[in-house]
């Protein structure tokens, strides 16, 4: 793949996007073309968000071809989870030092694979260039066909050093990578009618284990997940599948369309998040077969599992009625926490739409009603300010919100890719559940915004002081 | 003598190093009021971010220049100006540190000139120091990021000190000392050092002071810039210093330019813990106070009572633990400074370095108890730890440690696994023996574990 001007306009006005539908029909339509400001940009990079899109094929090595803070100062930090290869954990770079950068990283590139293969044999390796690399000109693309043919082992370029762009635009462009090296190289042992994929699902947490037994259970199968605890095998013979499931995220939409140019697979876009996210995903699906056989036991398998759900929300129900919640976090979660908190009888009193899509915002607007307060930029200032005037009872964002939230004494809960708990499914509700009730009703609230016996004798005698001053 | 090995290896396979921005932004984070400015893709923040917030569990003030691939092909001068005048009006820090990184290094930036024209054009960052450092990725390693910004640090001019009230009574009453606190030392140990310091009647001067900024406190008012560290007035008045005390071999050079500056003397103390580590410190410091007196009459070295005391309670921490270091083989992964302190201290207590692996280059590496170092990384650490009793690395020697069935003791970046990096402390007496009983604590319960009789203990 070559990384021109052309492609990147292409994958940030992919068709599918919401992000792309102009504003009322005027200009362009800012979210994914916007450029990162100097001074107040906080989000990763390209690079970054490649990695997010790939590293989670567990089996595979994961090589950074670059100075070492792209791999030294990441290795081994994301949240996705295996059920079997560890690879993926471990760091790989080719560490680059002045010389490297001087006379060029080619040839140590070349023996980084050879070195990799022959000790460790991942099922592929990855290869990722930097900003440095691709600055100095390394042809990534060269040097990979070359250890590939040599090593036999497939070898697949990444070309999104940090620079290009976002973290959004990195994801799409690791999912460019599988589209041109991976999907549609081997055949799957078997197919069966019902074979569908995961997309854009990296099993956070474990996320995905809640949900891939109710698949299995409603009688879909999952053919391949990209790339939540994937195998490489299962990414190449991903084109026979007979529909695509996009998980809360239009990050790899180019993938979803591609697919469907190329080897006419469908695609849908639906959440795990949600009682109400859940049922409506596992009808989707079912609708899209037209099975009637296989409705009946997706909505007996609602039933009993809603049912189930109940029993065990029924406390937290109790417990969080009539909460306030300010909810900053990005795209479709915005909306689909926003319906699962308020199963829980949460009121959503805020929520940004920073990088929602127009149909995003259309529902948010929908759940939120008329008092809701959309945050369409949200500086830590401004989140402060938010839940003060709302008199919010928690905050729920991605991690980079935490210290706003704690530090301002303010009950908090992650729900991005650095947590630790899932929350997906029927399962992932009720660990929801008890973590926003721990959350609220943590004995420490009283404690950190308690003030010293001392200040609070100083402050009654304010005026005696005072007096005695004078 | 110690053999330094670095090996030619194209690959680096689970790395240790991490890189010099990310170091420097550590620095830089000891000063108050202070945004770290990072000039290049908006990953590289990042990511140093996210290291730092997940070590300390902190929120972590840092910014980038957002670098796209059309400003690093024109240049990056445009980016700079913009982020230091956004960073102003929307943060209003005392002090911005600006580094580079991978990307703009290979570019090529002319940062003094890109500065100059920049405060040329805008008079009202007349009064705003901003400290430049240079930090490739490609070279170097966090010590050595961290290293180049205290020499920043202690070479910007940040004019003479015009007090606008009165000096407070300390200043000039008690003799003043800059202390130069090296990357091996965290929030927690610079709070014990400036302790000791100051029990002795000395003020300090920390340079960086990271227990006033990342040592975990709260505070009533929500802030973007730190709310702690070394202050512009205390920076304003290094000359004031009757001597410089830099603890860890690479803040040699940051000593050096001091007294090239000002003329002030100094020593440099390789390692805080241990016994004859902290003993040799205080000595100093002791002396410090008695070169004051009149020469004719000579006082006696007055060592803190509370200080004497805790000196017989390692020597005891040391008579207690002993039993569990003597002859375990211990390997180690860990910056010079901090692998230069810890091995000796191991060294002292009767354990074997049975391997070592460290990040970058220094004269301390060839002064280790131990005939070989390498500069390499976990894969290396990996090698060599076969048969091994302990291993001490950061946190990502967890699954090493699991394949070796060894046990893990954390030291280093990046601690995620663990909590209260902030306030932990491993100098001094008090440290040393915190150190000692962790440590000692894990190899005792390694030996319940593996002795031959515990099974059927626990099954009669």
């Amino acid at each position: 793949m070559k990384l021109t001007k052309g492609k990147i306009n292409e994958l940030l006005t992919q068709p599918g996007c919401e992000h792309n539908h102009k504003k009322e029909g005027e200009g362009k339509n800012k979210s994914c073309t916007q450029q990162a400001q100097p001074g107040s940009a906080q989000g990763g990079c390209a690079f970054d968000g490649a990695s997010i899109a790939l590293v989670p094929i567990t089996d595979a090595a994961h090589l950074v071809h670059g100075s070492i803070a792209c791999s030294g100062n990441t290795w081994g930090s994301r949240g996705s989870l295996s059920s079997g290869p560890n690879t993926y954990k471990m760091g790989f770079t080719t560490d680059l030092s002045e010389n490297d950068v001087i006379f060029g990283g080619e040839k140590k590139l070349y023996q980084a694979i050879g070195q990799l293969i022959t000790r460790y044999h991942p099922a592929a390796v990855f290869v990722y260039s930097t900003c440095v690399t691709a600055l100095i000109g390394d042809d990534l693309d060269a040097v990979c066909k070359a250890a590939s043919n040599k090593f036999e082992t497939p070898i697949v370029p990444v070309h999104a050093p940090g620079f290009v762009g976002s973290k959004n635009l990195g994801n799409r462009l690791g999912g460019e990578a599988l589209l041109d090296y991976v999907v549609g190289t081997r055949e799957p042992e078997y197919t069966t009618p019902y074979d569908i994929n995961l997309i854009g699902e990296y099993n956070i947490a474990g996320e995905m284990w809640g949900v891939i037994p109710l698949l299995e259970k409603a009688g879909f199968r999952v053919l391949s997940k990209i790339t939540g605890d994937a195998r490489y095998n299962e990414v190449c013979y991903a084109h026979r599948a007979k529909l695509n499931v996009m998980i809360c995220s239009k990050a790899l939409i180019n993938m979803a369309t591609a697919m469907k140019e190329r080897y006419d697979i469908p695609f849908i876009e639906e959440s795990f998040y949600g009682v109400a996210d859940m049922n409506r995903c596992l009808r989707n699906i079912a609708a899209f077969f037209g099975d009637a056989a296989l409705q009946e036991r997706v909505e007996n398998l609602i039933e009993e599992q809603t049912l189930k759900l109940d029993i065990a929300l029924a406390p937290y129900r109790q417990r969080l009625e009539g909460k306030r919640m300010v909810l900053y976090t990005g795209g479709v979660k915005s909306w689909s926490i926003v319906s699962a908190a308020q199963d829980l009888g949460i009121e959503v009193v805020a929520t940004s739409t920073k990088k929602s899509t127009e149909e995003d915002k259309a529902r948010i607007k929908q759940l939120l009603g008329q008092d809701g307060i959309m945050l369409e930029k949200g500086s830590p200032e401004e989140l402060l300010r938010v839940i003060e005037k709302t008199k919010a009872d928690l905050l729920v964002a991605g991690g980079r919100n935490q210290y706003t939230a704690l530090k301002a004494r303010i009950p908090f809960l992650d729900v991005n890719q650095e947590r630790h708990h899932p929350y997906a499914g029927y399962v992932g509700m009720v660990e929801m559940a008890r973590e926003l009730d721990e959350a609220v009703h943590s004995p420490i609230w009283r404690q950190v915004r308690q003030a010293a016996p001392w200040e609070i004798w100083q402050q009654e005698h304010e005026s005696l002081l005072h007096l005695e001053a004078e | 003598m110690t053999t330094i090995l670095s090996p030619n290896k194209s690959l680096s396979v689970n790395p240790l190093k991490m890189s010099q921005p990310l170091g420097a932004a550590l620095a830089f984070l000891g000063l108050k009021g202070m945004m770290p400015l990072f000039h290049g893709a908006q990953g590289c923040t990042a990511f140093a971010k996210v290291v730092l917030v997940r070590h300390f569990r902190e929120s972590i003030p840092l910014s980038t220049t957002a670098m796209t691939e059309v400003s690093t092909i024109l240049g990056g001068e445009d980016h700079v100006e913009q982020a230091i005048l956004t960073i102003v009006d929307k943060y209003k820090p005392q002090v911005i540190g600006l580094l580079t990184t991978g990307l703009t290094e290979t570019r090529g930036d002319d940062m003094g000139g890109i500065l100059q024209v920049i405060r040329e054009r805008n008079p009202k960052l007349n009064n705003l120091p901003i400290i430049f450092v240079s930090t490739p990725d490609y070279k170097g390693s966090l010590q050595d990021g961290y290293t180049a910004a205290i020499e920043s640090i202690v070479s910007t001019d940040y004019g003479s000190f015009t007090p606008d009230q009165p000096l407070m009574a300390s200043v000039g009453m008690q003799p003043q000392v800059t202390i130069l606190c090296s990357s091996s030392l965290s929030p927690g140990d610079v709070e014990e050092l400036k302790a000791i310091v100051e029990g002795f009647g000395l003020t300090p001067i920390m340079i960086p002071d990271l227990s006033r900024s990342l040592d975990g406190h709260l505070e009533d008012n929500p802030h973007t810039v730190t709310t702690g560290g070394t202050t512009l007035t205390q920076l304003q008045q290094l000359n004031r210093s009757c001597f410089t005390l830099a603890v860890g071999e690479s803040m040699r050079k940051a000593a050096q330019i001091l007294e090239q500056r000002f003329g002030t003397k100094y020593e440099v103390f390789s390692r805080l813990a241990g016994l004859d580590g902290v003993d040799a410190f205080l000595w100093r410091l002791s002396q410090i106070i008695t070169s004051r007196c009149d020469h004719h009459f000579p006082i006696i070295p007055n060592i803190p009572a509370y200080l004497q005391r805790q000196r017989r309670q390692l020597q005891d921490t040391i008579l207690d633990t002993h039993f569990y270091f003597g002859g375990k083989k211990v390997v180690l992964a860990l910056e010079p400074d901090l692998l230069h302190q810890t091995a000796w201290l191991l060294n002292s207590m009767g354990a074997k370095i049975q391997g070592a692996v460290t990040t970058t280059k220094s004269p301390l590496l060839e002064d280790l108890p131990i005939e070989t170092v390498i500069i390499g990384d976990l894969e290396d650490l990996e090698d060599l730890a076969v048969g091994c009793d302990l291993v001490i690395t950061n946190s990502h020697g967890g699954p090493i440690a699991k394949r070796l069935h060894a046990p893990l003791y954390r030291m280093g970046y990046p601690v995620f696994d663990q909590l209260g990096n902030g306030q932990r402390c491993l100098v001094g007496y008090r440290g040393t023996m915190q150190f000692l009983f962790d440590v000692g604590n894990i190899l005792l319960e390694e030996e319940v574990k593996h002795s031959p009789c515990s099974s059927t203990y626990v099954n009669s």
